[in-house]
């Protein structure tokens, strides 16, 4: 990898791990987890059930928030402060900058995963008394929760690039909820005719679609999650991130720093 | 190789929300800076001495021209090496030390590793910052971080150095320090281009200035030959307690301070003035000749009609790049 792409993303990454809010966020989402525990306790033989199900959701929804937190910051608040004129006054082109940026939030989400989900599969431990074959199903399920990250990342990316970062926020979650629903909205384009159809079809092939990496009831019930579906969403997530990224460099590669 | 090339560089920015217009913040710009020199760009707030920095650190797109820095385009990466930049009232990552804050800026400025922690220290002494290179950004003053901007804009020993608005927010002594920051850099061979409103920085430390008003180029001249230009008047101070009668009639212009009068009077009464000190036994300590001072050619070139003769300066300096164009 480019070295300087490195340097940005070590530094982006060392700004997140030394802010305060992060600590608050990941805390959260150890309650939630640990809360987990609590319902499951109650909930006679599904308490595995109850434990993956809320402690991935956990996992996901606050790293979607930081994600997009942290995300439409990333641009915005360096133009915004001026650090970026002496970071571009060097010899670092402006799409090294934004994909430096884009590895540091993903590598920060990436390790805040990794805390989040020992959480998790401590409270499984708590409850379950021992590990079983089925649980490598949760595995993957945080693996696609972190490919749902690299979109989420990249499309904060992408809206900052151009907005405000209300804004950029706003849009971002925006299309984190339309995706979620992604499938629900192909269906409904399916049966509609004419040029409402089409729209739907477009609408619902561009938003991102979060709801195929969405396996966490799969992974609680214990159901084994196809290869070629690892394979796909891989390849899906990294060619969606990569085009939203590509948007945000020749937006970026455009602008004045006023 | 001039260190500097400035080809008609403009830059507008549109403004307004329903019925855009274009904003003129910079027009027609020509000048060029020779290697070596301490070159100062002068303005009110607002001239568009920023916009001129950033245009040339890539930083804003120009409207039309183009500039030429090292020998290098101006957008050409390979540049940015061999120049530092201090921008005005600089912010910087404040979760980072001092001494982190130079080792990224290092690492970006491709400083190899291994003289690189050498050179952050040398930096952190150099602007007096050795003690707090533990410290957080965001734990310092005003003053403290200016000098960590100086310390990152020559942490690669640039071969040119940007400065913006170096002394804002400093007290005295860090005033004095970022002057005798500038005469190192000097006597090392680099050229420093930095803009202020101070003038008296500017006079005391600059080879040559052009100062700039609502966007456009007004003048460009050697310090020294603009300083030097006399005014047809002496100015005498000598020991007394009250201006005597036949001096003023001489049509001087005095102050009394103290034991001290301090007179301005017509070069051509330089010899019956000395006759006047003779005659009443008064001790003379300097007889000097008035010389116009920096401000006033300043303020001479912000003047409206002075618009015609700053834009031809810009235009003759390509003849004569030592030269005062006044």
């Amino acid at each position: 990898m480019n070295t300087r792409i490195g340097h940005i993303a070590f530094n982006t990454f060392r700004e997140a791990v030394r802010d305060r809010v992060l600590y608050n966020l990941i805390a959260f989402a150890l309650l939630l987890s640990g809360t987990a525990i609590l319902v499951g306790e109650v909930s006679i033989d599904i308490e595995r059930l109850v434990v993956v199900n809320l402690g991935l959701t956990a996992v996901s929804l606050f790293g979607v928030l930081i994600a997009i937190f942290i995300g439409i910051g990333l641009v915005s608040k360096e133009i915004d402060k001026r650090t970026l004129y002496t970071v571009l006054s060097r010899p670092v082109r402006r799409w090294e900058f934004v994909v430096g940026k884009f590895f540091g939030l993903t590598g920060t989400l990436v390790v805040n995963t990794f805390f989040m989900a020992v959480g998790v599969f401590l409270a499984l431990l708590y409850v379950a008394h021992r590990f079983d074959k089925m649980d490598a199903w949760v595995l993957v399920a945080l693996y696609f929760i972190i490919l749902q990250f690299l979109i989420v990342c990249a499309l904060a990316l992408f809206f900052s690039s151009f907005s405000t970062p209300l804004m950029a926020a706003v849009f971002t979650f925006a299309l984190f909820v339309i995706g979620s629903l992604a499938e629900d909205l192909r269906g409904f384009a399916r049966i509609t005719q004419g040029a409402a159809g089409g729209l739907a079809t477009a609408i619902a092939y561009l938003v991102p679609n979060f709801s195929a990496l969405n396996v966490i009831n799969q992974a609680a019930h214990g159901n084994a999650i196809a290869g070629r579906l690892i394979l796909y969403n891989s390849i899906y997530a990294l060619l969606y991130s990569a085009m939203a990224i590509s948007g945000a460099v020749l937006i970026f590669e455009r602008r004045n720093l006023k | 190789m001039a260190a500097i090339e400035i080809f008609d560089l403009e830059k507008s920015y549109w403004v307004g929300f329903w019925r855009k217009r274009p904003k003129v913040a910079l027009r027609s710009l020509r000048l060029t800076i020779e290697q070596g020199e301490v070159f100062g760009f002068l303005g009110p707030n607002g001239a568009g001495k920023t916009t001129t920095l950033k245009l040339l650190m890539g930083l804003v797109f120009p409207t039309a021209g183009s500039a030429r820095i090292l020998g290098f385009e101006m957008d050409d990466p390979q540049v940015k090496s061999q120049i530092g930049f201090l921008p005005e009232q600089p912010y910087f990552y404040d979760h980072l030390t001092a001494r982190e804050l130079l080792n990224y800026y290092g690492q970006l400025s491709g400083v190899p590793a291994k003289a690189r922690s050498a050179r952050v220290e040398q930096m952190l002494a150099r602007v007096g910052l050795s003690e707090s290179a533990g410290v957080q950004l965001r734990k310092f003053s005003k003053g403290m971080l200016q000098r960590v901007g100086l310390a990152q804009a020559i942490l690669h020993d640039p071969k040119l150095v940007f400065l913006d608005e170096p002394m804002s927010g400093l007290d005295p002594m860090g005033r004095r320090e970022v002057r005798d920051l500038i005469q190192q850099l000097r006597h090392e061979g680099k050229t420093v281009f930095f803009s202020t409103h101070i003038l008296s920085d500017a006079e005391a430390l600059c080879d040559r200035v052009a100062v700039i008003h609502q966007g456009e180029l007004r003048g460009v001249g050697a310090v020294a030959e603009l300083t030097s230009e006399t005014q047809g008047k002496i100015e005498i101070v000598f020991f007394a307690q009250r201006v005597p009668a036949a001096l003023a009639s001489l049509g001087a212009e005095a102050r009394v301070s103290g034991d001290m009068v301090n007179a301005v009077l017509p070069e051509q009464q330089q010899d019956a003035a000395l006759d006047v000190l003779r005659r009443e036994h008064i001790k003379l300590i300097s007889l000097t000749p008035v010389r116009r001072s920096l401000e006033q050619y300043y303020i001479q070139k912000l003047r409206p009609e002075d618009r015609a003769d700053g834009r031809n300066e810009g235009g003759r300096k390509q003849e004569n790049r030592k030269g005062v164009g006044v």
